[in-house]
């Protein structure tokens, strides 16, 4: 199989390329207006830190009321309440223990000082409330109709067909029947929508609704619609819980006060030397290798801070790290293998043209059975640790549903790192490492066997 | 190509080497126990006020054997900036009795006589991660070893796939359960960076022991008429140098990592890096000694029965 000759710029916008994403992914563009802050772009620093790296935040919440009856099962659902909130938030690392003979909930999750566009008060507050949706008679919560997860199965965000902002509601069995009772008997009258104390929407019946569904209408935007369904299948709490603002704490990193520049540095170290030993032993190759090396670094990155000036940045803790370090070394394997692939042909006798070519061709089907093998993992992994309404989430559910729902933030950022890691190694380490190289071996003056594992007179 | 490794006749040694790790691990573990930090165990949190200026390391040497229980030092200061606090980690299933609660509230009395250390608060918890985090995290990677091995058996089908995926699984195994007994045998603490430990060799593994499947798989099509034996000894020293270079990258820089780090004094990324590195180590061996090897076993055994 002949292949076309790859141009000689190819390499070089393919390295323009991506040194403008890592500068891009790694100081981000922003403006600054007197002493307000305009990212366009999100750089490394944007990134939101778990608090084994930077620090957070630690709230002790006690019920609100004393003397109510608290079991040690309350205590343990709300403690998964907390946590899939928690995740909502794309708060994915956090620590939550419970005291079960002080019925306290201690929660500590990342939050840098002076962090400006995170409110770590409004947080915990939101963390604690009791978030019950209820539906009731008239415009007052006097007479209950319908409450909570055992009325309401379940909630989406959606737009009705005036193009306006609505939450779906579906409810369960128990709750259908209930609706379409106090639906027939309040034809012309109002029933009214509560999340917690607030009142959402208050419409007037206009038949009895046996369906099993309804919608709250009169959402702000999309985001609040979002938030309000995803609070709703969070589900509530037992009891509401409140924090003593003196107990609220501001927690130095868990591994240590610099851990994050003390990471960030030997990282870098790691990295260069790395593409040290890559470039000793694959010249060339290894070259083209570090390139896409850092490629796939940048889109990582990206995809962790969300890039975008205004979407929200996952966060970043050390098992997130581990999944960065497991793609790299994906990435670095990937390039491996295509070179000794490249260095085998030489032997062969085949030409710079050929052994590249038939090189990354034998290297192909190894790193893709490779690289999908980890796919499945990091999916896997995501799916049983992540929100249970995510997508993946929704595949697993049957079995899954066995388990209740224990989300562990910190491995759902290990998949989402390794997951988005992966993906640009298929980009980068496949198909921008052949094509970069295939461009620069049509250089003249790089035009010697010796420079892609061959030998000098090959 | 030069010197050939037989790989076939020295795969009983590493298994032995394996198993006997195992053993000695396991005796380890029996002797001082494994060490588990207050997420995976439970205990008690307890908070001190302070005045000045207290360094973490000093809390530590201000403590040296006045309580046997492990613990963590964490520091704090309240959101509205007034209240500095250190708090102690104690592991252990059952809550701190007074008496060793007033030792280490007079230990740090006695070496912070300046700072006015004053008891501020004090919780018995529950383990953060839990029993039913671990039958979750078992069932999770049942479903993605089972979707891996549909993935393998379908991918490798001209080579008995599903052989070559129960292969994998068991270097897979072996290699987490190398990480676990280099914690205990370096004395390091289960954390919850150890769960991430074992996620990344899980990955790492598989990668390996693919890629040598992928070697036997396209030459079973290049050299249709060698044996099982000969085929996977080919193999397997073809794709070694990629293993050598690949494991040794990674080991290399993920020490590098631990290493820097140390150097600036933070030590808690050890828990992370010296079980990966070795895992790391043992995956690029358990897929050429192990899998390879247990591989041709089976094959064979399935030709005998046929015959």
């Amino acid at each position: 199989m002949k292949s076309k000759k790859t141009g000689k710029p190819v390499f070089f916008v393919i390295l323009a390329l991506i040194l403008a994403l890592t500068y891009l992914a790694f100081f981000g563009v922003q403006n600054y207006y007197g002493d307000t802050r305009q990212v366009y772009i999100k750089g490394a620093s944007d990134i939101r830190w778990g608090i084994d790296i930077s620090g957070g935040v630690e709230a002790v919440f006690s019920p609100d009321k004393a003397g109510v009856d608290i079991t040690d099962e309350d205590m343990d659902s709300a403690k998964a309440i907390i946590e899939t909130r928690l995740v909502n938030n794309n708060i994915t690392d956090y620590e939550v223990y419970t005291d079960n003979s002080n019925h306290q909930v201690i929660v500590r999750f990342p939050w840098a000082a002076g962090e400006s566009d995170f409110d770590a008060q409004a947080a915990v507050q939101e963390l604690g409330e009791t978030a019950l949706l209820t539906f009731c008679d008239g415009t007052t919560k006097d007479t209950v109709l319908l409450s909570g997860a055992e009325d309401i199965a379940s909630a989406q965000a959606g737009v009705d067909e005036n193009g306006s902002y609505v939450v779906y509601l579906n409810f369960t069995e128990g709750g259908k029947a209930k609706f379409a009772k106090a639906t027939a008997e309040r034809v012309g009258k109002q029933i009214s929508i509560w999340m917690d104390d607030t009142m959402l929407s208050a419409p007037t019946v206009q038949t009895a609704i046996t369906e099993g569904q309804a919608y709250i209408n009169g959402m702000e935007d999309a985001e609040a619609a979002k938030d309000l369904a995803d609070k709703i299948n969070a589900g509530s709490l037992p009891f509401a819980l409140t924090v003593d603002d003196s107990k609220l704490q501001i927690i130095s990193p868990t591994l240590g006060s610099d851990a994050l520049d003390v990471m960030v540095i030997a990282g870098a170290i790691a990295f260069l030397m790395v593409c040290i030993i890559m470039i000793v032993r694959y010249r060339l190759n290894g070259v083209v290798a570090a390139i896409a090396l850092l490629g796939q670094m940048a889109g990582t990155i990206a995809c962790i801070s969300g890039f975008f000036g205004d979407a929200a940045s996952f966060t970043l803790t050390v098992p997130g790290i581990a999944g960065i370090i497991l793609s790299v070394g994906v990435g670095v394997d990937c390039n491996v293998i295509a070179a000794e692939r490249i260095r085998d042909e030489f032997k062969k006798g085949k030409t710079i043209d050929g052994a590249i070519d038939s090189g990354f061709r034998n290297s192909l089907s190894a790193v893709i059975d490779g690289n999908v093998t980890v796919v499945i993992v990091s999916v896997v992994l995501m799916g049983a640790f992540g929100t249970p309404d995510s997508l993946i989430a929704k595949l697993f559910s049957p079995l899954m549903a066995l388990f209740g729902s224990s989300i562990t933030g910190s491995i759902y950022s290990f998949g989402y790192t390794l997951l988005v890691g992966v993906v640009f190694n298929l980009i980068m380490g496949i198909l921008a490492s052949k094509y970069m190289l295939k461009s620069i071996s049509q250089l003249k003056f790089l035009r010697k066997p010796w420079l892609y594992g061959g030998k000098n007179n090959g | 190509m030069a010197k050939q490794f037989d790989f076939n006749k020295h795969y009983k040694k590493f298994i032995i080497v394996y198993l006997a790790i195992f053993v000695v691990g396991a005796v380890v573990a029996g002797i001082f126990g494994v060490d588990l930090d207050i997420n995976f165990s439970g205990g008690t949190r307890i908070t001190y006020s302070y005045e000045g200026d207290i360094k973490e390391a000093d809390v530590n040497k201000a403590l040296d054997g006045v309580i046997k229980e492990k613990y963590t030092v964490g520091m704090s200061t309240s959101i509205a900036g007034d209240t500095k606090t250190v708090s102690l980690s104690l592991v252990g299933n059952k809550s701190l009795d007074a008496e060793s609660q007033e030792k280490i509230t007079e230990a740090l009395e006695k070496a912070f006589k300046d700072n006015k250390i004053e008891l501020y608060d004090s919780n018995s918890v529950s383990p953060s991660i839990a029993g039913s985090f671990f039958l979750k995290s078992l069932v999770a990677v049942a479903i993605a070893a089972a979707l891996v091995v549909v993935y393998v058996s379908v991918r490798f089908r001209k080579i008995g796939g599903f052989s070559a995926g129960i292969s994998a699984l068991i270097a897979l195994i072996l290699d987490v359960l190398v990480t676990f007994f280099v914690c205990v045998f370096f004395r390091l603490q289960i954390d919850s960076n150890y769960i991430a430990v074992v996620l990344t060799i899980l990955g790492y593994s598989l990668n390996d022991t693919i890629v040598a499947f992928d070697r036997i798989r396209e030459n079973r099509k290049l050299y249709p008429e060698d044996s099982i034996d000969t085929l996977v000894n080919k193999s397997l020293n073809m794709v070694m140098v990629r293993n050598i270079v690949t494991s040794v990258t990674t080991f290399a820089a993920v020490l590098t990592v631990v290493g820097v780090s140390e150097l600036f004094g933070l030590t808690s990324l050890r828990t992370f890096g010296i079980p990966m590195a070795f895992g790391v180590i043992s995956g690029a061996i358990s897929s050429i000694f192990v899998s390879g090897p247990i591989w041709v076993v089976w094959q064979n055994k399935k030709k005998a029965k046929k015959k």
